[in-house]
């Protein structure tokens, strides 16, 4: 096995074997930190060790029993939850539009809505407070989920109009030339056919929005206060255990949303 | 029932493909205004504010000034941005280092191997960076796992200083970057046709010199744009060096950031955001030229 050959100029397994030892490398310098912390937040010490020395659920405790951290978690939720709903529809729309039509001037419109994915989230964190503070939207629900949508938007964008490309518009037009309306046509021809792109493009759109630190850090005060936004203030100051249970639970959130993410596009042909 | 003549007929059509082709304008038009609500939601979110954020940087309290520009070439500011050009180049380079060994292999890999690979690289991509630089705090912290392990195995005697400076930065940087890095050079190697080395071994090549001459051009587009992707990532980084640098390493987002929050300097802070964009822009527009791989950079 080790003495066949792995490429076509005929270099065995054996010969680059350093290789697969780098590769294996890497992929636990990827993976291994993020997954450590699993076992360390259910330690009984302050300091966090690995592996524990005895075992205990006080920082999930201490997670559930603070008040501040509930209501920057009910936040959180609730933001990325009605970003995930507007950043789909707004940018599902913007899609199907920009696909559909041949004006030219949508071409440029692509390219202003991906701008947000260039342009260093710090400056457009700047800016959203510079514009959000004369009309008094800075630590509102609202202003966060039209910030985050911002964010959103540009990867809804590409996922849904990937998954445009797939479809035959054609069957839209069969169902318009026997009487469906546009609308109509989108919604029970379309749709349905693009449906695993455009809830692709909604996971994502909420865990952008959960996982956004900067834009919530500048905008986001008071009992608006995110738990991205909360935990990046804890860690400045000192490492706080409670953070490692809260960790834990965003990383078995990760998973589960990758997994959907994997399945939707396991569907997607 | 005059309408029957061909004369008539003739006049009658451009009038019809003249009302069927302003129809189809007005469809078109309509069909680009479903793109209006993130239209507005961007432009009033994104372009009217970059615009301000540029004027409030030239217009000062008695006109126009470049005063805010001027004050940029202060030693202060100099350091912050020889700073942030080292660590984004470090950066960079480690992720080539780490990344390329790493799609090559995996890229050639069965399809049931590559994909639990890719999902190792994806798997960081979608865990929080504020989870991943926590985890990175702990581990390298003066009582963290790493430096007990080292004391335990009777390695050093004292605990490094892992984090809270350059090297602890750098480690977290390179770990949040690498996927960016990854997923463009990975998806550019699936794509090549390996009888191109084998061409290239039956005309005498060694398999070192079909590597370099062959493979590794080949790739150079997906490099290029995970390449650009990293390094305009790292040159706007704000929190994981904010976490990890621990105050002392400054880079241009936390002088921005700073400017505004802790001094209220708006002149300073927008003059710093127009450099920090224009740079940006730059790059992406100049490497973009340069290697044609810009329509293939996406990502986070």
């Amino acid at each position: 096995m080790l003495r066949k050959a792995a490429t076509a100029t005929q270099i065995t397994h054996l010969q680059r074997l350093w290789l697969y030892v780098v590769c294996a490398l890497v992929i636990v310098f990827l993976v291994a930190p993020t997954l450590l912390v699993v076992p360390m937040s259910f330690s009984d010490s302050r300091y966090l060790q690995f592996p524990p020395e005895s075992w205990s659920l006080r920082w999930y405790e201490a997670y559930l029993g603070s008040l501040e951290w509930r209501r920057a978690t009910v936040v959180s939720l609730q933001v990325a939850g009605l970003t995930m709903v507007v950043a789909t529809i707004t940018g599902t729309l913007a899609a199907y539009g920009l696909h559909v039509s041949r004006v030219k001037a949508g071409k440029y419109v692509s390219v202003l809505l991906t701008l947000p994915m260039i342009i260093p989230v710090i400056l457009l964190a700047v800016g959203i407070f510079l514009t959000f503070a004369p009309v008094g939207l800075n630590s509102t629900i609202l202003g966060l989920v039209l910030a985050h949508s911002i964010l959103a938007i540009p990867l809804v964008l590409i996922t849904v109009t990937a998954g445009m490309r797939n479809f035959d518009i054609n069957q839209e037009m069969v169902a318009r030339s026997m009487g469906a309306s546009r609308p109509w046509a989108f919604l029970t021809v379309t749709l349905p056919q693009i449906r695993n792109s455009v809830l692709s493009a909604a996971l994502l759109a909420f865990i952008i929005s959960l996982d956004e630190v900067v834009i919530a850090l500048l905008i986001a005060g008071g009992d608006k206060a995110t738990l991205t936004r909360r935990m990046f203030l804890a860690l400045r100051d000192e490492i706080d255990p409670t953070i490692a249970a809260i960790s834990t639970l965003l990383i078995g959130l990760s998973i589960l949303l990758l997994a959907l993410s994997q399945f939707l596009q396991s569907k997607r042909d | 029932m005059t309408r029957t003549t061909p004369a008539n007929d003739s006049a009658a059509e451009p009038t019809n493909r003249r009302a069927l082709r302003s129809q189809a304008r007005g469809e078109q038009s309509r069909l680009l205004a479903l793109s209006l609500p993130a239209f507005i939601l961007v432009g009033t979110l994104v372009l009217l504010p970059m615009g301000w954020l540029f004027w409030l940087s030239v217009y000062g309290s008695d006109g126009f000034t470049l005063e805010n520009y001027t004050r940029l070439l202060h030693p202060a500011y100099k350091e912050t941005l020889i700073t942030t050009f080292e660590l984004a180049f470090l950066v960079t380079g480690l992720c080539i280092l780490l990344g390329y060994p790493l799609s090559y292999v995996a890229s050639q890999l069965s399809p049931r191997w590559a994909s639990l690979v890719m999902l190792c690289v994806l798997f960081p991509f979608w865990t929080s960076l504020l989870v991943r630089t926590y985890a990175w705090l702990v581990l390298l912290q003066r009582r963290g796992v790493i430096n007990t392990w080292l004391m335990d195995m009777g390695l050093i005697d004292t605990p490094l200083k892992l984090v809270h400076n350059f090297t602890g930065t750098t480690i977290g940087m390179v770990h949040i970057m690498l996927p960016f890095l990854v997923l463009p050079l990975y998806a550019s190697m699936k794509t090549i046709d390996f009888d191109l080395m084998k061409a290239a071994s039956n005309l005498g090549a060694s398999p070192t010199r079909a590597f370099w001459e062959i493979y590794v051009p080949l790739t150079l587009p997906g490099l290029g744009a995970g390449v650009i992707l990293v390094f305009v990532l790292s040159l706007g980084f704000y929190v994981t060096p904010a976490l990890l640098g621990g105050g002392r390493v400054m880079m241009w987002a936390m002088q921005i950031e700073r400017s505004m929050a802790v001094y209220g300097d708006w002149g300073a802070a927008s003059a710093l955001g127009v450099v920090l964009l224009v740079m940006t822009l730059g790059i992406l527009w100049l490497l973009g030229r340069l290697t044609g791989a810009f329509a293939g950079a996406g990502g986070r």
